[in-house]
């Protein structure tokens, strides 16, 4: 077992390498580049492909013709560039093509900053492009995470056939932490629907227009019942101290690792706090929440977004049965002390103090 | 002279004339006596036995409605 | 009996969408002869674009992917560097390849990717009902340009074999049309040369093909011929613009 220093997005690249990633596409954007340029020096030898794009656009078409060859493929951006990805990802969700795709997010909107930011909730978890769809995602917490979410994501992709995505904070793409180096995946699923030109068989098609309406219909339905599956097999999520919980914090990525803290300088103050983290942006832990909404007395989203994205997802969990409180702000990452001192403010408000 | 045997797949016909066109022979018409699936007057060899085989006016037909061979 | 012509194996057989008259189909069919000679049609993979020829992967008789609008050079580019023993093409309209897709085709070019583009060149969107496309020529009518283009207002009509040939990249960039039976067997020479070319590895191929649309020309099947003769040779000069080593 071998353990080394690593960057959050170098273990990300190491991770799809690991994976049998075997071609990368990517268009230069910070705070994700070092992904690219991992890979760019990596793939070469490994007798991979990498492929800096004129633009998002074609990086992401590019993942679209290298998933349906059936290799495993990625491509890695931040927030502007996933936009411009969007397109793209729906036509991989309604072709069925596994992928990986990698948000190292930034502030936006527009150009922003490059500083950390969980503001692109909305465009990961929302099937940011047209068309109803989802695919799923992965928060990572920590740079061994990183590479482990990006071995999961590749198996999560062929297995259901979907789009996945890793999103994480700029923070965590530019954290050097120790990463246990996994041992590289040597089983990988068939791929019979692939494009590999049609020697000794039928000519197969990737596609994803349906003009007949019943046909759009089938297509549409074929997907809800994935997306059913992958809610009943997929969910992931951690709780921290919830059972006793008067106030509960939930938190993804870098921000479950700062809210912990928070929960338990707060405990220390005798105040009773724990904390849910969503793995799983989508498919979102609902049933998780929703339990601990009906035994404790109000929570909180912890985001690193001034609006609040996640929070939407909160309140639909609780479901209107307690208070849902909001701790945020864009740019800079909030310390534990911070967040205590504000659940103290909050708990004050709510009488539990 | 070669003899040419003409096939023809009717129902694929869209009568836009681009084979009558450039028939070295000019001896296809529109089959004003029938109407194909598509609905349209398919186009057919009025003189059989002038065609020579030459294939141009499958090399023009857009639509693979026209087999050619030589004897 | 001496069979002349037939339908090639690497078409389906499938009955075409297409409008009586469009050269959509003696294309497609140029493409399928070229794969039958070649034997290439199992380790052929095919593109098609977003357009007329959106619904090719019905008609060829391979494996066919079907792109976002204008990406098929991108999305040909990653097969092509996954499985480098395999021919690709991509199947573009005017209106995919030359407006919306201008970025991916200049930059597959410039990478010199082993691909064969056929760009079919009929100076207008098909099929959204035949609107301005970069294409069109001055003085051209369309729907969204109904008093004729105009250079001052929408600019002048795009070169793309002009604008590829120079590109390092590009070993084979040739423009034909379908207007005749001797254009026609020029057409087919230079597809094969394109995928001959491709396989020598030399770098990007591409032949555009001047085409018709008789219905959004507002012309008979045959008038378009004329029209096409007339109208966009005169501009579209036909020939060899790039042969690597020659």
């Amino acid at each position: 077992m071998q353990r080394v220093l690593m960057k959050g997005n170098e273990a990300i690249a190491e991770g799809a390498i690991r994976a049998g990633c075997k071609g990368f596409f990517g268009y230069p954007i910070t705070p994700s580049s070092e992904i690219a340029e991992y890979m760019a020096r990596k793939m070469p030898a490994l007798g991979g492909v990498f492929v800096q794009a004129e633009s998002e656009l074609a990086a992401i078409n590019m993942v679209y013709g290298g998933a349906a060859t059936g290799s495993r493929v990625m491509t890695a951006s931040s927030g502007p560039g996933i936009s411009l990805k969007q397109e793209g990802i729906s036509f991989l969700a309604e072709g069925e093509l596994p992928c990986l795709i990698v948000d190292i997010c930034r502030g936006g909107p527009g150009l922003g900053g490059i500083q950390p930011s969980q503001a692109d909730y909305f465009q990961a978890t929302r099937g940011g492009g047209h068309g109803d769809y989802h695919i799923i995602v992965l928060a990572p917490s920590s740079a061994q995470e990183m590479m482990d979410f990006t071995m999961l994501g590749f198996e999560l992709a062929d297995k259901h056939r979907s789009p996945v995505m890793i999103m994480a904070e700029g923070t965590l793409g530019n954290l050097i932490e120790p990463v246990v180096l996994r041992d590289a995946v040597t089983e990988f699923v068939d791929k019979p629907w692939a494009i590999t030109g049609c020697r000794g068989r039928q000519p197969n098609i990737v596609n994803t227009l349906h003009m007949p309406v019943e046909l759009l219909q089938t297509r549409n339905q074929h997907l809800t019942k994935k997306y059913e599956a992958i809610r009943s097999e997929e969910i992931r999520s951690e709780e921290f101290m919830t059972e006793d919980a008067d106030l509960i914090l939930v938190a993804y990525g870098i921000m479950a690792r700062i809210a912990r803290k928070a929960v338990i300088n707060a405990r220390q103050l005798g105040l009773k706090t724990g904390l849910i983290r969503p793995i799983t942006l989508w498919p979102y832990p609902y049933e998780t929440l929703g339990r601990a909404a009906r035994h404790c007395k109000a929570m909180v989203s912890v985001e690193i977004s001034t609006v609040g994205q996640m929070i939407e997802d909160i309140r639909l969990a609780a479901e209107g049965k307690v208070p849902v409180h909001y701790i945020g702000e864009i740019g800079r990452t909030p310390n534990p002390e911070e967040i205590t001192q504000q659940l103290l403010a909050i708990a004050e408000r709510e009488g539990l103090r | 002279m070669a003899r040419g045997v003409v096939t023809f797949y009717s129902d694929r016909c869209k009568a836009c004339g681009l084979c009558m066109l450039f028939c070295p022979k000019q001896i296809m018409d529109f089959d004003k006596t029938s109407i194909n699936s598509l609905g349209y007057h398919p186009v057919s060899v009025a003189k059989p036995e002038e065609c020579n085989g030459c294939g141009i006016c499958a090399l023009m037909c857009p639509d693979l409605v026209i087999e050619v061979g030589r004897e | 009996m001496k069979i002349i012509a037939k339908k090639p194996e690497s078409l389906t057989g499938a009955k075409y969408h297409y409008c009586p008259g469009c050269t959509h189909g003696i294309i497609h069919r140029l493409v399928a002869e070229v794969m039958d000679e070649l034997d290439i049609r199992e380790q052929t993979i095919g593109i098609c674009p977003v357009g007329c020829s959106v619904l090719a992967y019905d008609y060829f008789n391979c494996d066919m992917l079907e792109a976002a609008h204008g990406r098929a050079p991108a999305i040909a580019t990653a097969i092509k560097r996954l499985l480098p023993d395999r021919y690709l093409f991509t199947y573009q309209g005017d209106g995919d390849l030359a407006s919306i897709g201008m970025g991916e085709i200049v930059h597959a070019s410039m990478r010199g990717e082993k691909i064969t583009t056929i760009f079919v060149n009929n100076t207008l969107y098909g099929m959204t009902g035949g609107q301005m496309a970069p294409t069109t020529l001055l003085g051209q009518v369309t729907t969204t340009s109904p008093y004729g283009r105009k250079a001052e207002w929408e600019g002048y009509p795009a070169k793309m074999c002009e604008l590829l040939s120079i590109n390092e990249g590009a070993a084979y960039v040739c423009r034909t049309a379908v207007n005749n039976p001797a254009n026609i067997i020029k057409t087919k020479k230079a597809i094969k040369k394109a995928f001959q070319i491709q396989a020598e590895g030399l770098g990007f191929t591409m032949v555009e093909v001047l085409s018709t649309c008789p219905t959004n020309w507002g012309l008979s099947p045959t008038d378009a011929l004329k029209w096409m003769e007339e109208h966009m040779i005169p501009y579209y000069p036909l020939g060899e613009f790039k042969v690597k080593g020659e």
